[in-house]
């Protein structure tokens, strides 16, 4: 690969799979179990969380060195609520529908564990370019089970993609509807996205039995 | 060649193979099999698993086939044909017009209920290369009983397919699943498809296909048939007598509607000791607790009509055992013996917190007033920690009397 050393590559492609976030660390579900009911808002919610992951560990490695690290939790906290605030406020601006759907959830950002887990283990100990891949790859891993939950969810649950109605209108009973077909309910609510969640760490661990642990 | 003998030889045949469990399967389900277990030592007795769940299914059997009388009954009575059953064998009641409707009606879901659930066993099975688990066949004549009975076959496939992979087979398979499996499928279909559990059409055959019939501008009668409970819980006027609801002639899950054959089936359980009468005694003595407060409650002025408990909680206290789902879920799901509480002690308090909570759902949450089934399911979860806390009890009593002794 020309523009990324076999390194430096790894480090976008490994979380995208064997070190997922989502489904091998097992962070962040909350706002994957909150915002997924819409395919719109899970891209959304997945590049917000690029964004501040990826500038802030790019911050917090230009000031790995001078970080004293009894308060680096709260020099990282500063850093990533600055961040937040601003990715809030460009939402609010451009895009305000999509921002009321997320509501408290860009906030909640600040606490996604994903975040401080790469901060800590990784941009305090690597430099800003390594730590800028690091921040894409482990943002994207997470974005990439937001999608394809929000995806089932959006289809199974409200009959459209990313708000266009692609099994047909459930009021005139056009499409699948005219011959019985019926959202699932049980879709948009949390649990479903967890059993959700759950169906992907299955399928991935029994196609990869080196990530089962006993 | 018998059937017994050629099947023994395709089993020998494929031995091996991948699709060697389902051969089993269909050997051990009509036969003896004819091998004994390899290794370890065993103790040899007549009830094993399969003989377990036939006794349980032949003591739903009557309720199976007062379900399918019933589905008939409520159909031409809402349609307003005949009138009311009077005594228990009443010939409004049994006759052969409304076997019909309950065949036509209730042996599809039963196919359905059976032919996925066994489909995705054998599936697991092959797949995880054991051999299929009886676990099924008591679960699947428990979901026809448990649903209201137009509800949608795919819907039924649907939620059985959820039910038996989430709520069993991830886990382990028979013996090895926290929730109950037939809860699993009725809480899937309650939450996914909410209008077609609740309300007072989907209980009498025909309402729903009636009610499009209006709506496409034909002049016809709406057919209520609402439960007692969705009734109670609107603070309507109840149209049943409690002998009605006792016997079983009111609309409800097809099943579930006659507490006199439930009692029936509860006491042949407890006398053949497959269900444990521990949870069910404690599992009603919790409910007439829980009814007595909120009698009490009424009755010392706290709530009035005016609030929006005040027909559930005003229900004489052992009425809430007739109505509903309670005396079903009590005998036939409380009492599954994988995800009830194992220690006896336990079993005390797994089936009064049943109970309790229970009419406490019923009453609280008109939103879902059939309590029974999210009780069962929660009590489910918390089983093990039961069990945990007796055995510990235990432990800690007799570590006591050692020190005792010895001191």
């Amino acid at each position: 690969m020309g523009l990324l050393s076999k390194k430096d590559a790894k480090l976008i492609t490994d979380p995208l799979a064997d070190n997922n976030p989502i489904t091998i660390q097992v962070l962040g579900i909350c706002s994957a179990l909150a915002i997924t009911a819409q395919l719109k808002a899970s891209i959304v919610m997945a590049l917000s969380v690029m964004a501040v992951l990826a500038i802030g560990n790019v911050v917090i490695s230009l000031m790995r060195n001078i970080i004293p690290s009894k308060i680096r939790i709260i020099v990282q906290l500063v850093v990533v609520a600055a961040l937040v605030i601003i990715v809030d406020q460009v939402l609010k601006a451009f895009s305000y529908e999509l921002s009321k759907t997320l509501s408290v959830f860009v906030g909640l950002i600040i606490t996604n564990c994903i975040i401080m887990g790469r901060f800590e283990a990784f941009a305090l100990a690597n430099g800003p370019w390594k730590s800028f891949l690091d921040g894409i790859g482990n943002a994207a891993g997470y974005g990439l089970i937001l999608v394809i939950v929000g995806f089932f969810r959006e289809l199974l649950g409200s009959g459209t993609l990313l708000g266009f109605p692609v099994l047909g209108d459930p009021i005139e009973k056009t499409g699948l509807y005219a011959i019985g077909y019926e959202n699932n309910g049980f879709m948009l609510l949390s649990p479903m996205a967890l059993i959700v969640v759950g169906i992907i760490i299955w399928v991935q661990r029994s196609r990869n039995k080196a990530l089962i642990e006993d | 060649m018998g059937l017994k003998s050629s099947l023994h030889n395709l089993k020998e045949k494929y031995k091996g193979s991948k699709m060697a469990p389902a051969f089993n399967a269909i050997h051990t389900f009509l036969y003896l099999p004819n091998e004994t277990t390899h290794g370890g030592t065993h103790i040899k007795v007549a009830d094993d698993l399969k003989r377990t769940m036939n006794i349980v299914i032949m003591s739903l059997i009557p309720c199976l086939i007062f379900g399918m009388f019933n589905a008939g009954y409520q159909h031409h009575l809402a349609l307003g044909e005949i009138g009311r059953a009077t005594s228990f064998f009443d010939a409004t009641f049994w006759n052969w017009d409304n076997l019909v409707i309950g065949l036509w009606k209730i042996l599809p879901l039963v196919i359905v209920s059976y032919g996925v659930g066994l489909a995705i066993e054998f599936v697991f099975a092959i797949i995880k290369k054991h051999e299929v688990e009886e676990g099924y066949l008591v679960t699947g004549m428990l979901v026809p009983l448990i649903v209201p009975i137009d509800i949608p076959l795919w819907m039924l496939a649907v939620a059985v397919a959820f039910g038996v992979v989430i709520g069993k087979e991830v886990f382990g398979g028979t013996g090895m699943n926290i929730l109950n499996p037939a809860l699993t499928i009725r809480a899937f279909l309650f939450f996914a498809y909410p209008t077609w559990m609740s309300g007072d059409k989907v209980w009498v055959e025909g309402a729903v296909a009636r009610d499009k019939a209006i709506m496409a501008g034909q002049n016809l009668d709406a057919i209520s048939g609402e439960t007692v409970l969705g009734a109670l819980a609107q603070g309507k006027e109840v149209a049943y007598s409690t002998w009605d609801m006792f016997m079983g002639f009111i609309p409800g899950s097809v099943g579930e509607t006659s507490a006199l054959l439930i009692l029936l089936g509860g006491l042949f359980l407890i006398f053949t000791k497959i269900g444990s009468w521990r949870i069910m005694l404690s599992s009603v003595v919790g409910a007439l607790a829980m009814g007595l407060i909120f009698n009490w409650v009424v009755s010392s002025g706290w709530i009035t009509e005016s609030s929006k408990f005040y027909g559930l909680m005003s229900t004489v206290w052992w009425h809430h055992l007739v109505i509903g789902g309670f005396a079903f879920g009590t005998v036939f799901m409380a009492t599954d013996p994988v995800t009830a509480s194992q220690t006896n002690k336990g079993k005390w308090i797994y089936g009064f917190l049943i109970g309790f909570v229970s009419i406490l759902i019923r009453v609280f949450n008109p939103a879902y007033p059939e309590g029974v089934m999210l009780a069962i399911l929660l009590m489910n979860v918390f089983a093990p920690t039961i069990d945990h806390y007796v055995v510990q009890g235990n432990v800690k009593r007799r570590m006591k009397r050692l020190k005792v002794k010895t001191a």
